[in-house]
């Protein structure tokens, strides 16, 4: 009886129009607000576009034109190195040029070392805390989680000595090194995945006479492959926008990174005489492999990173 | 089964199978207690070495510096608390902690309200992970090109802000230019950047939310309102508070962004702690000085750290 009055009153709860109105409205103005949230978040990157597209000489009496001011691919020719520096003053460019192809070369072999190193080795350490038993492993695995806590500025400084005396300033092996090997959070969020894997299959496999070497890579490895490549893929984008580490280390052009020739290339032309264009086709080229990387596997991306909040 | 148990890797203690075996005498259980230590070992072998040589040595290293008096070239030399008493005196050293402080409440702040406010919204009306991404997209892209991005917005003669501004009637501001504006500007552009991200976290934690206690708060005819401040902040505080030790603690670190932009500007308006560090030791070359402040600010940090996780602590027992 009861159960049967409960639905139609919800129903009725439902239809009644004096309750519908004020929930409608309310989700009419949260919508609103969903879409404000949005344009403010798409909006500038739009700007960009827009800049880049324009010439700069026209961008100074059109600051307020929503459209590219006098539409030219010029920007994006200068950044990618096809128009000369006669071209780009007489666009209105400073003349300061970026070797555009030199820094993705360099961003590339950059993120791609440390995120390749740093993933497989955390891999590994995470395989000893999570499948393997020996005394010490919890008290081992907390010194590890504690580094989570010193901030990078602290041992930037040393390290950066240490990279000099090592006659490693301004080589990729001494961009790299430090990131190469492992984060407390790589390690942490892989152990995480192990734990829960199966023993079962490691059980079979080791009745087969199978070492840890061969299990490690022919069982936990491919088993853990979506979460391995969701670290990885975070890895890689934050490798990609990394600044402090590439500036001190890496300011000599064989080796400099897009960020730090974006910062360069800024800090060299002149106040007020800023190549805008220049700069927001740079900034958009260099941030295309992260958008593309992101139309790819934005899901995986997004859906993780609830789980690796705690950075 | 039998055979099973007596392999090496089969861990008797997290297996519940075999927790019948795990007083068994003998050979077995000593080879338990070291277990796989040697191939242990292995597995751990780079990771340890980047730990000690990346992590382990340098904090040893910089307190040491932090000691001495440090010019990239020759020996340091030991001065004992010398940085430190210079560091209490030092006028700038008062006005970068100011200024980052003030930058901190800034971002935290608004960065807390906003990404809260998405993240309910996420909640209740949009949750499509389109939506979810399209937020998420000034987070991916690197500190330096957000920096470029809003300085060329927010450029007093030509950025589009300043033109929406004069076309209200509003006048000019030089955001980046002013001494008043820099760090609530560069506070704003990292809110901007940081605020999808939060915001995702956040919702994490409201999935978390069981829902029936929500239906309860509706059957009891709570308003949204009510429900909101007696069911979804108290179970939301653990995780309100997780993300602020993130936020706070990378927020104190803040660089790009000012690097990029003022580079501490107008006079020293925004020089905050971590450029003067830079600006101390590539500056200046004085190792030993920009190490102390270095000290100091790791101190300050596990302090935050330390008294945010004490409250974190305090609230889970709340949740379960």
């Amino acid at each position: 009886m009861t159960t049967s009055t409960m639905p139609r009153n919800h129903h009725s709860h439902r239809t009644s129009p004096s309750h519908k109105k004020p929930l409608n409205w309310r989700r009419v103005g949260a919508w609103v607000l969903v879409a404000a949230a949005l344009a403010v978040t798409i909006a500038p990157f739009l700007w960009m576009l827009r800049t880049a597209l324009s010439s700069n000489s026209a961008l100074a009496s059109n600051a307020g034109n929503l459209l590219p001011a006098d539409f030219s691919w010029g920007a994006f020719k200068r950044v990618l190195g096809l128009q000369s520096t006669e071209e780009a003053i007489a666009d209105g460019g400073s003349g300061a040029a970026i070797n555009f192809w030199l820094y993705l070369r360099n961003s590339i072999i950059f993120a791609s070392i440390t995120t390749a190193g740093q993933v497989f080795f955390s891999a590994m350490a995470a395989y000893a805390f999570a499948r393997l038993r020996w005394p010490g492993r919890n008290k081992v695995f907390a010194v590890f989680l504690t580094t989570m806590m010193v901030p990078p500025i602290f041992t930037a400084l040393p390290n950066f000595l240490m990279i000099k005396n090592l006659g490693l300033l301004n080589t990729m092996a001494g961009m790299s090194l430090p990131f190469l090997f492992m984060t407390p959070f790589a390690i942490f969020f892989l152990r995480q995945f192990f734990l829960s894997m199966s023993r079962e299959v490691e059980e079979a496999a080791m009745l087969d006479g199978a070492k840890h070497l061969r299990i490690f890579f022919q069982i936990v490895l491919p088993n853990a492959a979506a979460p391995i490549a969701t670290l990885a893929l975070l890895t890689f984008i934050g490798q990609w926008n990394e600044y402090f580490w590439p500036l001190l280390v890496g300011q000599d052009e064989n080796v400099r990174v897009l960020t730090v020739g974006l910062s360069v290339f800024k800090s060299q032309s002149p106040q007020g005489a800023l190549d805008w264009s220049g700069l927001m086709a740079g900034t958009l080229v260099a941030a295309l492999p992260i958008f593309i990387l992101f139309i790819a596997f934005g899901k995986k991306v997004v859906n993780s990173i609830g789980f690796s909040g705690i950075k | 089964m039998t055979t099973l148990t007596k392999q090496p890797g089969s861990a008797p203690e997290r297996s519940r199978k075999n927790h019948g075996f795990k007083n068994q005498p003998g050979k077995r259980s000593r080879t338990g207690r070291l277990g796989d230590l040697k191939i242990a070992l292995f597995f751990i072998f780079p990771a340890v070495i980047g730990f000690v040589a990346f992590f382990l040595i340098p904090t040893i290293r910089g307190i040491y510096l932090s000691f001495t008096e440090y010019s990239i070239l020759g020996e340091p030399t030991w001065i004992g608390l010398k940085n430190y008493t210079a560091i209490f005196a030092d006028e700038l050293f008062w006005n970068a902690m100011g200024v980052t402080l003030q930058y901190v409440v800034l971002n935290i702040g608004f960065q807390t309200v906003i990404a809260l406010g998405l993240a309910l919204l996420m909640h209740r009306v949009a949750k499509s992970t389109f939506i979810r991404g399209a937020l998420l997209l000034p987070f991916l892209v690197a500190n330096v090109i957000v920096a470029l991005l809003w300085f060329w917005m927010l450029d007093y003669q030509l950025g589009i802000v300043n033109e929406i501004m004069s076309w209200v009637g509003l006048p000019r501001v030089a955001f980046f230019g002013s001494e008043q504006w820099a760090i609530p500007t560069i506070a704003f552009v990292n809110v901007w950047r940081h605020m999808g991200y939060t915001a995702l976290l956040i919702f994490a934690g409201l999935q978390s939310i069981p829902n029936h206690l929500y239906e309860v708060a509706n059957l009891d005819g709570a308003s949204p309102t009510r429900t909101f401040w007696s069911v979804t902040m108290p179970l939301l505080r653990p995780v309100l508070v997780l993300v602020l030790v993130v936020t706070v603690i990378g927020s104190f670190q803040v660089f790009d962004t000012v690097a990029v932009t003022t580079n501490g500007g107008p006079v020293n308006a925004s020089r905050v702690i971590q450029l003067y560090i830079y600006q101390k030791a590539f500056g200046e070359s004085d190792f030993g000085y920009a190490s102390a402040l270095s000290v100091i600010l790791f101190v300050i940090l596990a302090l935050v750290a330390f008294v945010q996780m004490k409250f974190l602590k305090g609230n889970e027992s709340d949740l379960d």
